[in-house]
């Protein structure tokens, strides 16, 4: 039986849904919400990295962004206690809003300038949080912020309580992980219906080339813009999801480290192909969580004669990794593991030209005997 | 007005240190358009490196005299060494092949030497800061209220002549001249003859080797470091290279200078905190409105 490509998503998101039933305790449903957060942000940033091609090294920052909005709109900061799903759209929202601001400047940069500018952002926007005590609670950040809640059926012992009562979402990373999930489906699906719409081929045009887009009537200022703003309103819904679970933002959560490691896992997994994107944060997720503990506790298991072993700590390696992780893939796989069909055309575009040269030279040389 | 005396040069000596960074980002980028994102790095393992240096040769508070110069020339020549392989290394292993890749997959390999850099001083010296010994004697001059360390006056020194040096090497010799016309135009710089490897190499080498210095020079002037001390370090310098025009080697210096004193000033008339805001406002602002630098050419689009 062939599989259809809607079929296969349905199966999987399935299989993500019983999926944290399958661990033993309560600490991989909490990694899996965590995972889950960090696929949302590397979708969102992969709208801006992977489909319109602007290098944004400052992700972190429009995470930060969603992240401080709910955190100010639903918490005893300043006493505003919001409905969650409402901050929830409305945290993102801001974010887009931000997107749009921070990227209007870096219109006109050239591909490497706007990667140091928003580099520059990403340094800025988490400097401010940390600054501005008397708002965001300065290093310390913004704490006991609100639990989602969601209305449901009435079915416990209080009959007195009317047909639905409200469930509390509280500590329990099950719900949470519902959400996120909720959260991925939503982000997938609109990352690739708009990726097959006119604004998704203008997109790919620009990262192709933005001078001939421009002059095949591509608005360059329109497509650029919502690129941002939508990369950035994912990462919102990351925020609010993230922080709602965390019960915490401080301004060390969003250094150029977390903006790094999203890229990463967009290098790893395939730059603008979703299902490349989703398992490359998997596999960096894991890594940091599962990989290198076992692997460090392999290591101190070992027994070589006059080595000792038992400080090697591998977690504190994670930085090498993705730098390696960068290096070793721009060099010899820049498509990532796996890529979309269309990524690989463009960058072994070099090569193709070389064999159709090739060809073409065998077929002369053919031709003279 | 004192107060103005006195951060002005407190800024130029800080500046000193970003002008000798910078100078390594232009003359990269000036020759293969790359912003080499490990150069911030590179600088901070010259500070590790003479650490090592002085560690080995038992120094470790002031020298006077003849050992205080010797110790320092030996210092710094060996950072600077060091530091010049480590750039020729990383152009060989990381960027060579992605010579004539998409743009932003060199700069995505240069972010990953830097974080590779980055944790391998980690290793090295562990996470947290580390004293560097005071050799410098530390007397202040007194021009009226206004005091100036005998340090402030060697970074200021040894920028200068470094950037006279190198204005000589590129202006006067035959690889100087080598290295402009590949930054002028590869291709046409091979026909005529020019190794572009070796060229390219050697851009890394002397960017790197004045990075080495100026971690020298760091070490001495902070009394202290960390392995991540190169990131703002590197950001800030790469905002002077960018401010002065990038490509341009007098406008890194300028450049550099200008950032020292902007620094020096956000420090003493706003606050401590936001001197990094204010430095990465100065490069987002200069980049949208002149691009091109203070000192630079303004270049169009390539088709």
């Amino acid at each position: 039986m062939k599989i259809s490509p809607r079929m296969r998503t349905a199966l999987i998101f399935a299989a993500a849904i019983v999926l944290p039933f399958a661990g033993h305790n309560g600490g991989f449903t909490n990694f899996l919400a965590d995972a889950g957060a960090f696929v949302l942000l590397a979708l969102g940033l992969n709208i801006v990295v992977g489909f319109a091609g602007l290098l944004d090294l400052g992700y972190a920052a429009f995470f930060a962004i969603g992240s401080y909005a709910f955190a100010m709109l639903a918490s005893p900061q300043f006493g505003i206690h919001l409905p969650f799903w409402v901050v929830l759209f409305l945290a993102s929202g801001i974010a887009a809003v931000f997107g749009i601001l921070l990227g209007a400047p870096t219109l006109r940069l050239r591909g490497d300038y706007l990667a140091i500018v928003t580099l520059g952002f990403g340094e800025i926007v988490p400097q401010t949080f940390l600054n501005l005590t008397q708002w965001t609670g300065g290093p310390n950040g913004i704490g006991s912020l609100d639990q989602p809640t969601i209305l449901v059926p009435n079915i416990g012992a209080h009959a007195s309580a009317g047909l639905f009562t409200t469930y509390k979402f509280g500590f329990d990373p099950l719900p949470y992980y519902f959400m996120v999930l909720a959260l991925i489906a939503l982000a997938v699906w609109v990352a690739s219906n708009l990726r097959n719409s006119r604004l998704g081929r203008a997109w790919m045009a620009i990262r192709e080339d933005e001078l001939a887009a421009a002059h095949m009537g591509i608005n360059t200022t329109t497509a650029k813009l919502s690129a941002f703003a939508l990369g950035a309103s994912f990462s919102g819904l990351a925020g609010c999801a993230l922080a709602s679970k965390l019960q915490l933002v401080s301004p060390d959560q969003f250094g150029f480290n977390v903006s790094v490691y999203i890229l990463a896992m967009l290098v790893l997994g395939g730059m603008g192909n979703i299902p490349g994107v989703i398992v490359g944060s998997l596999i960096l997720s894991s890594l940091e969580r599962f990989i290198l503990p076992q692997a460090t506790n392999f290591i101190h298991g070992l027994q070589i004669p006059g080595v000792d072993l038992s400080h090697v700590d591998l977690s504190n390696s994670r930085f090498m990794i993705y730098g390696v992780i960068l290096v070793l893939m721009m060099l010899f796989r820049p498509e990532g593991l796996i890529p979309s069909g269309q990524r690989k055309a463009e960058l072994h575009a070099a090569d193709a030209d070389d064999t159709a040269a090739a060809q073409e030279q065998e077929l002369y040389s053919g031709a003279v005997h | 007005m004192d107060v103005i005396l006195q951060q002005l040069i407190n800024g130029l000596s800080l500046g000193g240190i970003y002008a000798l960074i910078a100078l390594g980002y232009t003359m990269v980028y000036g020759i293969i358009e790359l912003i080499n994102f490990a150069h911030g790095d590179v600088y901070t393992l010259g500070t590790f490196f003479s650490l090592a240096v002085l560690t080995m040769l038992g120094v470790s508070g002031e020298l006077h005299g003849w050992p205080l110069i010797w110790i320092s020339l030996l210092t710094i020549a060996v950072a600077m060494l060091l530091c010049g392989i480590t750039g020729v290394l990383i152009e060989r292993l990381a960027y060579r092949r992605l010579r004539n890749a998409p743009r932003l997959a060199p700069l995505i390999t240069a972010i990953g030497m830097s974080f590779i850099l980055e944790n391998i001083m980690q290793y090295w010296k562990g996470p947290s800061p580390i004293p560097f010994p005071q050799v410098f004697p530390n007397p202040s001059f007194h021009a009226g209220s206004v005091d100036i360390a005998a340090k402030q006056i060697l970074v200021i020194l040894l920028a200068v002549v470094m950037m006279v040096a190198l204005q000589l090497f590129i202006y006067n010799t035959k690889l100087g001249k080598a290295m402009r016309a590949t930054a002028q135009d590869r291709d046409a710089a091979q026909l005529m003859g020019i190794n572009i490897n070796t060229t390219i190499a050697l851009t890394f080498l002397i960017g790197s080797a004045l990075a080495g210095a100026a971690g020298f020079v760091s070490g001495v002037y902070y009394g202290s470091t960390w392995f991540l001390n190169g990131f703002s370090a590197g950001l800030k310098a790469f905002t002077a290279a960018v401010l002065g025009g990038i490509g341009n080697l007098a406008g890194a210096m300028l450049g550099g200078f200008l950032i020292g004193l902007i620094e020096a000033m956000t420090t003493q008339f706003i606050s401590d905190q936001w001197s990094n805001v204010v430095v990465f406002v100065v490069l987002v602002l200069v980049l949208i409105f002149r691009p091109s630098g203070l000192l630079g050419e303004s270049v169009p689009n390539k088709v």
